[in-house]
């Protein structure tokens, strides 16, 4: 076993695992998130994909070892928190494009879909229809067809860059 | 069958030379790890033999891009998303490039290495052609000192490289000669991304007028390894592109290529499918010259 001091989602914490474990088994069963999935388990799919370090990974090919000090967000730290007890919470600019534009069906495919596109946007603000197609094409979806998630994508371009100005 | 991750164990020394003393006290003992995109798919899968990890991905030591004026040098564990960032990579060597931009998804690019791609020797891998026709040195580190090989003499056959049971692949050099030479390359697989070639054409063309002066090229699954293509070379050099005699020098390389492809046949595609390919390839750059 080692130890390793993870930071999920803002919340630093240490976690004894076996080294090699996969971060995503180690998201989903040490640290209790189940929002991150797990699809083909061989790092072609996407459904398993967070951010490490401000990095997309595909979390199923991270030894638990790799994310020893590392900064991981995974779809349960996407939107911000509450403000208040009793408030609602709210969700990201990206996961409310997605909800109003058709984006997520079965909903398997999208935790990885929102990081991928979380990753997208911070390099290309204003991303073209072929750059949106490259950066999720390491992220599978059998229920779409895509059009309505690449729309989603650029709904929530035009959202993100409508509040950064 | 998943494998049972408890039965493997995996430590990070701190620096290269640690890890470089572990690999030497037993040798074939312990394998490295860098990004990891291969072999944990192979855990992920219950293939994963090797039961001692040693992971080198932290290592600084092994990730650089570093210019001088012939060549390129770049550390074993740059990953794919480094070598797309770098501009001196996008202007001299586009072969480069273009061979890490498909190799995998932008998740799999960050992780990936360099290093890895010619390590795992897969005669599919994306980056190996372009090196190939570049011409690479590769530089390996052992305990004992370093030692630099031509990249055309590193891969053995199938699965099997130059690399001694203690010694690391560090660099990845390569010329950076090839301005005013033509430049192509090209991947076929099942889609644009993502996919892992059925094969795969890094091709460099030094004209002198109509004349074909040099070509090198560098092919992925036309054998049981990635292939420099010297006998498709030789069969071309001195060649004419000239409007008359493009269709023989056409038929003078798809003929030589039939005759030096020995492509596997494998669950992605056949031999001879790939070979047609293969052909193809060739036949599209070298009338691309003519433009």
């Amino acid at each position: 076993m080692s130890t390793i001091q993870i930071t999920i989602n803002g919340t630093s914490q240490s976690l004894d695992v076996p080294p090699m474990k996969r971060l995503l088994d180690v998201l989903r069963e040490d640290a209790h998130l189940t929002g991150t999935k797990e699809g083909c388990g061989e790092g072609e799919c996407g459904a398993c994909a967070v951010l490490m370090n401000g990095e997309l990974v595909n979390s199923c090919l991270v030894p638990a070892l790799h994310a020893d000090g590392a900064s991981v967000c995974t779809i349960e730290g996407v939107a911000p928190s509450a403000a208040a007890e009793g408030e609602p919470a709210h969700l990201h600019p990206i996961q409310q494009c997605f909800f109003e534009n058709g984006g997520a069906q079965c909903g398997i495919c999208t935790p990885g879909m929102i990081l991928a596109t979380h990753h997208l946007l911070d390099k290309y603000p204003n991303p073209t229809l072929e750059q949106i197609k490259e950066g999720l094409a390491g992220n599978l979806c059998r229920c779409t067809g895509y059009m309505r998630i690449f729309e989603s994508v650029q709904k929530a371009a035009q959202a993100l860059t409508t509040i950064s100005t | 069958m998943r494998s049972d991750v408890t039965q493997y164990e995996l430590t990070a020394p701190t620096t290269l030379a640690a890890v470089l003393a572990q690999l030497a006290a037993e040798p074939g003992k312990h394998t490295p790890i860098a990004g990891g995109t291969e072999l944990m798919v192979a855990l992920g899968v219950g293939r994963l033999a090797a039961k001692s990890l040693l992971s080198i991905n932290h290592l600084k030591e092994l990730r650089f891009i570093r210019v001088d004026d012939d060549a390129i040098h770049i550390g074993a564990g740059t990953t794919f998303t480094d070598i797309r960032r770098n501009a001196d990579i996008a202007r001299d060597l586009p072969l480069l490039a273009s061979s890490a931009s498909w190799t995998g998804s932008v998740a799999n690019q960050n992780r990936g290495t360099l290093g890895g791609n010619i390590c795992n020797a897969s005669p599919a891998a994306d980056t190996p052609p372009a090196l190939l026709a570049y011409g690479a040195t590769v530089t390996l580190i052992s305990t004992n000192g370093t030692r630099t090989v031509p990249y055309t003499e590193f891969h053995l056959g199938y699965k099997r490289t130059a690399l001694r049971p203690d010694e690391l692949l560090h660099t990845i050099t390569v010329p950076r000669t090839f301005a005013g030479w033509k430049q192509h390359i090209r991947k076929v697989g099942t889609r644009n991304a993502q996919a892992i070639s059925k094969t795969a054409l890094a091709c460099l063309a030094k004209l002198d007028g109509e004349t074909i002066a040099e070509i090198r090229i560098g092919a992925a699954s036309l054998a049981d390894r990635p292939l420099r293509c010297t006998g498709i070379e030789a069969a071309l050099t001195g060649l004419s592109i000239a409007k008359a005699d493009l269709e023989a020098t056409v038929r003078a390389g798809r003929a030589a290529l039939a005759f030096e492809a020995k492509p596997i046949d494998d669950i992605r595609s056949t031999g001879r499918y790939r070979s047609i390919v293969a052909a193809n390839l060739l036949e599209e750059f070298l009338r691309s010259l003519v433009l």
